[in-house]
């Protein structure tokens, strides 16, 4: 049986995302037995990032300073807002290493289910950015769901009055996907947003 | 063990645990029911439940009362068709919400199934145009006779005539003749024409569709418990609303 303090390390780490009571005892059997060399500095480094770490007031992503890092860099073009879900948007794209423009995180989606509403969202600050002058185009990268999708086009709505341009992420055969295996439905996405050779 | 395997529409699909969603069908021969789906987000399954998709499912579970498993196939994937169209995205996700705020869980309401599927291929015709929102009209006129709430179009409840009908009376839910309802014309409904078999299907007359059965599903459905419509529907009527204004210059309702 775990002391008082390995017991309560354990019940927080059993909270996370992919562990559990079984998987959060191993952790921290780990981390004891690398007490000096993983186990403190990861609990200095947990509280530093708790310390700073803040959603930027401009765009929703996290840094450890205000605006961050992507809306303060003069290298990153001002002139186009990808909009994300979640800040896991902005790492996926900032992997991918394609888009230097800056970002906008809307913190969810509309659903009904969820009880989200437009209210929840942070739409309207997006929509205050899209009116600036310097913007002309804002992407609308939501996940190819029901939900996903309505939230663009409601975006979509809210933005026809600033003027700018309004595209969205295209849908259809994944890089390495087989048509065979592929569902009816992105078959004809895929074949509705078909280019030219 | 209890099991089963019947065809299926997926209304929502809500997040359990990491992976895992906890999946609301409604099936055409087991009504409205929910089942636990194991990796449902994750990447190629994920595609699978989304509102409006249907679905081959296989539900177990060790007694008759218990959550269960679903194993779903998917037959048909109309959520990835109207993606592109915001008017039929809106309506695909009312249609859902509809289905799982309105229907009583596991009571087979066949009908209201394939009125629901006759709907979502209505929606994948490109040359119907705007008609499958009397499609739409019609299937929640369904969903309202199946829980007892049926509408009488037939003939007028003043006069039993079966010609010129143009009201409905909000609270018998009877068609009434022009004739008869003048008098009271501002307390009564319009009754849109395509639902006598009178042509119209116009973007008024399917306006006029869309708040009369959105009228008796707000009065019986919700309003009795206590409860809003679901926003889905809402944003669909407001959406229909706003672009019937902007390509045909307002509605006259």
């Amino acid at each position: 049986m775990a002391v008082g303090e390995l017991d309560r390390a354990m019940q927080f780490l059993a909270k996370l995302p992919g562990l559990g009571p079984r998987s959060a005892r191993r952790a921290i059997l780990h981390l004891m037995k690398r007490r000096d060399s993983l186990m403190l500095p990861l609990a200095e480094a947990l509280a530093a990032a708790a310390r700073s770490v803040r959603p930027c007031t401009t765009c929703g992503n996290l840094d450890t300073v205000d605006p961050c890092g992507i809306c303060s860099d003069p290298r990153r073009d001002p002139q186009a807002i990808c909009v994300v879900e979640d800040v896991a948007d902005v790492w996926a794209l900032e992997r991918a290493v394609a888009f230097k423009g800056r970002y906008h995180v809307i913190g969810g989606v509309l659903s009904a289910l969820d009880g989200i509403g437009p209210g929840d969202l942070n739409v309207d600050g997006l929509v205050l950015r899209a009116a600036d002058p310097a913007v002309n185009e804002v992407i609308l990268a939501m996940n190819a769901t029901v939900d996903g999708q309505t939230t663009a086009h409601y975006l979509a709505d809210r933005l026809a009055s600033t003027g700018v341009k309004v595209s969205r992420l295209a849908h259809g055969v994944p890089v390495g996907g087989e048509l065979d295996y592929l569902d009816d439905g992105t078959l004809a996405q895929a074949l509705r947003a078909r280019q030219a050779l | 063990m209890v099991d089963w395997t019947d065809e299926g529409i997926v209304l929502a699909a809500k997040a359990h645990g990491e992976g895992s969603a906890i999946v609301v069908l409604l099936t055409r021969d087991h009504g409205r029911h929910a089942g636990l789906v194991r990796g449902a987000f994750s990447g190629r399954a994920r595609g699978v439940y989304q509102p409006g998709n249907r679905v081959t499912a296989e539900w177990r579970a060790r007694l008759a009362d218990h959550l269960g498993n679903y194993t779903c196939e998917l037959g048909h994937g109309h959520a990835a068709a109207v993606l592109d169209d915001p008017l039929k995205l809106a309506g695909l996700s009312a249609a859902c919400a509809i289905a799982e705020a309105s229907l009583p869980e596991r009571e087979p309401h066949p009908q209201v199934h394939d009125g629901l599927v006759a709907l979502l291929d209505a929606m994948a015709e490109p040359e119907l145009g705007d008609a499958w929102i009397a499609v739409y009209v019609r299937w929640e006129i369904g969903v309202l006779a199946d829980l007892g709430y049926g509408l009488d179009l037939e003939s007028c409840a003043a006069t039993g005539a079966n010609d010129d009908l143009a009201y409905v009376s909000p609270r018998t839910g009877r068609a009434v003749s022009l004739a008869a309802g003048e008098p009271y014309r501002d307390r009564l409904l319009s009754l849109p024409r395509f639902l006598i078999g009178r042509g119209g299907g116009d973007q008024d007359d399917l306006f006029r569709g869309l708040a009369l059965s959105g009228f008796f599903m707000e009065r019986h459905v919700f309003a009795t418990h206590g409860r809003q419509p679901p926003p889905a529907r809402t944003r669909f009527v407001e959406r229909f609303a706003r672009d019937a204004t902007v390509s045909g210059g307002g509605l006259s309702i």
